[in-house]
């Protein structure tokens, strides 16, 4: 199937469309008859209790269009041993040639690295830049996983849980700037929140079918309550009963 | 060029493996003038010519010799290995004696041939000799590695049991079933060791394979050369499908039935002269200080020294050697960089490499190179560095498709440059620390073919029967191993490789 079809839609041309889609992994269903289409322009957040097969569906989504997508897994794919700088790098290394490319492992390009000091400096990772990634800490090496999808300047993002290690306020802006940078994104988010300020469509998923696809403008969170209980987050425990109370229960 | 791999600057986990690595490249270069490595033979082509076809067109004419051959060269290997893995278990169980541990470094520091060596002294050219020759450096292996693995298990099974239950019942219940695993895996992996050194072991006169190829290299008919040595490779590379747990019963009564006939007996008396008396200096003996302190001096700047540095400068470039060897091999051995069928001739090549000995790497490349150190240090980096790109591209091949991987991963040599070789470098870093230790006490043998290290001394003392030399410097080569390793030892320390699973490479 060809994900470049000119059919235009309202909002411009289709990116992605998946047509009753199914997945089996060995002898397990995953995913099961997916109807999807996103258009150029579009904001999509993928929302869902964990293991319903967001994560599947964004690697159908990456098979269809791997060209122009900047993809963030969900385990970064970062290599240890190389520094932020290399690691943020890794975003261009499909348009830098081998030759280039290797020599920057010796001696950084002037140009990328003129590019990627001012990148890091957006994702506060300025002083961080020739740390081996492997002395960062998760949130950190979640700041450069971002970098290198910022890295490679392409029009459609792709992220699983991209901001689910940074703390609430930065994981806020970073979301903001990932959306600002490119024209199409579709992501997997945890926090229903998120999902409902900043993406205009949302699409949730469930046991590996789709269950609602719809605007963000007409959702709230007791709606996304009917379609599936949020996964019990890890809440202040509640408070213990007095002793006391234990201690006379036959009362 | 390996240091260089990666950027230098910063707080950055590489700094200090690039540090250790330019370390290891600036004593290499400095080595590099005063090592004997020069190219003697006037035209090696021709002759490599002749090994090729030997080796493309074998040929063996009394069939019953190469078996017999092969048999004895397992039945050494399997007896001393069912010998060595009960002595070493019961060693490792006392690895926290310090006694214990100096016993165990000073028998696996001395080399398999050494032993064999000593050994023949007192039995003679017997099946006892070639046992001994084995079981006695393979207990200490068996018992380090063994405490290793030991050490890496879970404490909380035996902080469970009451403080009464101690010792050997502790280890039965607990450590032994724990790792279990591992132990078989790794005496399995002894085995093959010990099947090259027990082929080896022919080239001082046991009849096992080496002994005959020795005879047909010398005898230029590489035809034979070349069956024996597709005999040896086949050996190896079916020791899977061949060396089964049931089966081990009745392949110890055969090894039984093989081995020589020759017992080799020697009764108390002979031995305690050796040991009292053979192996002194005479001056010491009688107690003339002066002159015992002389014969030591003489020795040193004579023989000891000049040996040592010998075997120091071949190792070094060995061990380098090793280094760029594993980086240009690994990924034509790999399935993310060559490809799930074009891995295969790559992982045929390193399993040749890794399964012929290094003497008999080394013992070819004499007869094309001529005598110097360089046939030894290719036969060692190409040895060692095939075994240790076998496990690079075992690692590679494990995280190959799992969560680590990313769709949009790079390719080719990218990939190789970004990913793989990064991921891959403190592991080979490791395996090669620990390799050193082996690559040191391979060119110290590498004596016995002519090749000015300690074991060229040590092999004349022996023919002169000189057994005061012999042992002097037999020490010598063996506290050189000891130091090394403990140097090798901190410096995988200081550059943060990480320990891969104990054994395998030892």
């Amino acid at each position: 199937m060809s994900a470049l079809q000119t059919k235009s839609k309202t909002e411009g041309k289709m990116v992605f469309r998946l047509a009753n889609e199914s997945l089996t992994l060995g002898r397990n269903p995953i995913l099961h008859g997916i109807d999807m289409e996103v258009s150029a322009g579009e904001k999509i957040a993928l929302i869902g209790p964990s293991g319903a097969g967001k994560t599947s569906l964004l690697n159908l989504l990456h098979q269809q269009q791997s060209g122009q997508v900047a993809l963030q897994p969900q385990q970064t794919g970062l290599v240890d041993l190389l520094s932020t700088y290399q690691n943020i790098f890794m975003g261009a290394l499909d348009r830098v040639g081998t030759l280039p490319a290797l020599w920057n492992l010796i001696r950084p390009l002037a140009q990328h690295r003129a590019e990627i000091e001012k990148l890091a400096e957006t994702l506060g990772l300025g002083d961080k830049l020739w740390q081996s990634v492997d002395r960062l800490s998760g949130g950190q090496r979640q700041r450069v996983a971002i970098g290198r999808a910022l890295y490679r300047q392409q029009p459609i993002f792709l992220g699983d849980e991209p901001v689910s290690a940074v703390d609430p306020l930065q994981a806020k802006l970073l979301l903001e700037h990932l959306l600002d940078q490119h024209e199409t994104a579709v992501v997997s988010l945890h926090n229903r929140q998120l999902a409902l300020e900043h993406f205009d469509r949302l699409v949730i998923v469930v046991d590996g079918r789709i269950v609602c696809d719809a605007p963000a403008a007409s959702l709230n969170d007791a709606k996304l309550d009917s379609f599936y209980q949020q996964d019990p987050t890890p809440e202040p425990p509640a408070e213990p009963a007095p002793a006391g109370e234990w201690a006379i229960s036959g009362s | 060029m390996i240091s260089q791999l990666f950027k230098p600057r910063g707080n950055s986990s590489a700094r200090a493996l690039n540090a250790v690595c330019g370390l290891l490249i600036l004593l290499a270069l400095l080595a590099l003038p005063w090592a004997d490595i020069e190219v003697y033979s006037v035209d090696p082509w021709i002759e490599l010519g002749r090994i090729g076809r030997g080796l493309v067109m074998p040929y063996w004419d009394g069939w019953q010799i190469l078996l017999q051959a092969v048999g004895q060269t397992i039945a050494f290997a399997l007896l001393a290995v069912a010998m060595a893995v009960p002595l070493g278990l019961a060693l490792a169980m006392l690895f926290h004696w310090r006694a214990v541990r100096i016993f165990c470094a000073s028998i696996r520091s001395v080399h398999e041939l050494f032993w064999g060596l000593i050994f023949m002294q007192v039995y003679g050219l017997s099946a006892t000799t070639g046992l001994l020759a084995i079981l006695v450096p393979f207990t200490g292996v068996f018992a380090k590695v063994f405490a290793e693995i030991f050490e890496q298990q879970d404490r909380a099974p035996a902080e469970t049991l009451g403080s009464g239950a101690r010792g050997i019942k502790r280890y039965a219940y607990t450590l032994i079933p724990q790792s279990w695993p591992a132990l078989t895996s790794y005496t399995r992996y002894r085995f093959e060791c010990a099947l090259r050194s027990s082929a080896i072991l022919g080239f001082i006169g046991l009849p096992t394979l080496g002994f005959h190829l020795e005879t047909a290299f010398k005898q230029g008919d590489y035809s034979e050369a070349g069956a024996l040595l597709w005999a040896f490779i086949l050996l190896i590379a079916t020791i899977r499908f061949w060396l089964r747990p049931r089966l081990l019963p009745i392949y110890i009564l055969g090894a039984i039935w093989l081995l020589p006939e020759t017992i080799g007996f020697s009764n108390g008396g002979y031995l305690w002269q050796f040991i009292s008396q053979d192996i002194w200096p005479k001056a010491l003996l009688a107690g003339q200080w002066s002159e015992a302190a002389d014969w030591y001096a003489g020795m040193f700047s004579s023989q000891v020294w000049p040996g040592i540095v010998q075997t120091l400068l071949l190792t070094q470039l060995a061990l380098v050697l090793t280094a760029i060897v594993v980086l240009f091999t690994y990924p034509f051995a790999s399935q993310a960089l060559a490809g799930p069928v074009m891995r295969w001739p790559g992982r045929f090549l390193l399993l040749v490499l890794r399964s012929m000995p290094e003497m008999i790497l080394a013992f070819v490349f004499l007869l094309l190179f001529g005598p110097s150190g360089l046939p030894a240090v290719l036969a060692l980096a190409l040895h060692n560095g095939g075994l240790i790109a076998f496990l690079v591209a075992n690692a590679s091949d494990a995280e190959f498709g799992s969560r680590l991987g990313r769709p949009d991963d790079p390719g080719g040599l990218k990939r190789y440059a970004y990913l793989e070789t990064p991921r891959r470098f403190p592991a080979m870093l490791a395996f090669l620390f620990y390799r050193w230790e082996v690559i040191l006490r391979e060119s110290a043998i590498m004596g016995i073919l002519g090749i000015a290290t300690l074991g060229f001394y040590i092999d004349s003392a022996f023919e002169e029967i000189r057994y005061d030399r012999a042992f002097l410097l037999i020490l010598a080569t063996a506290l050189l191993n000891i130091l090394v390793d403990a140097v090798s030892r901190r410096l995988r320390r200081a550059a943060g490789a990480d320990t891969p699973q104990p054994g395998r490479t030892h």
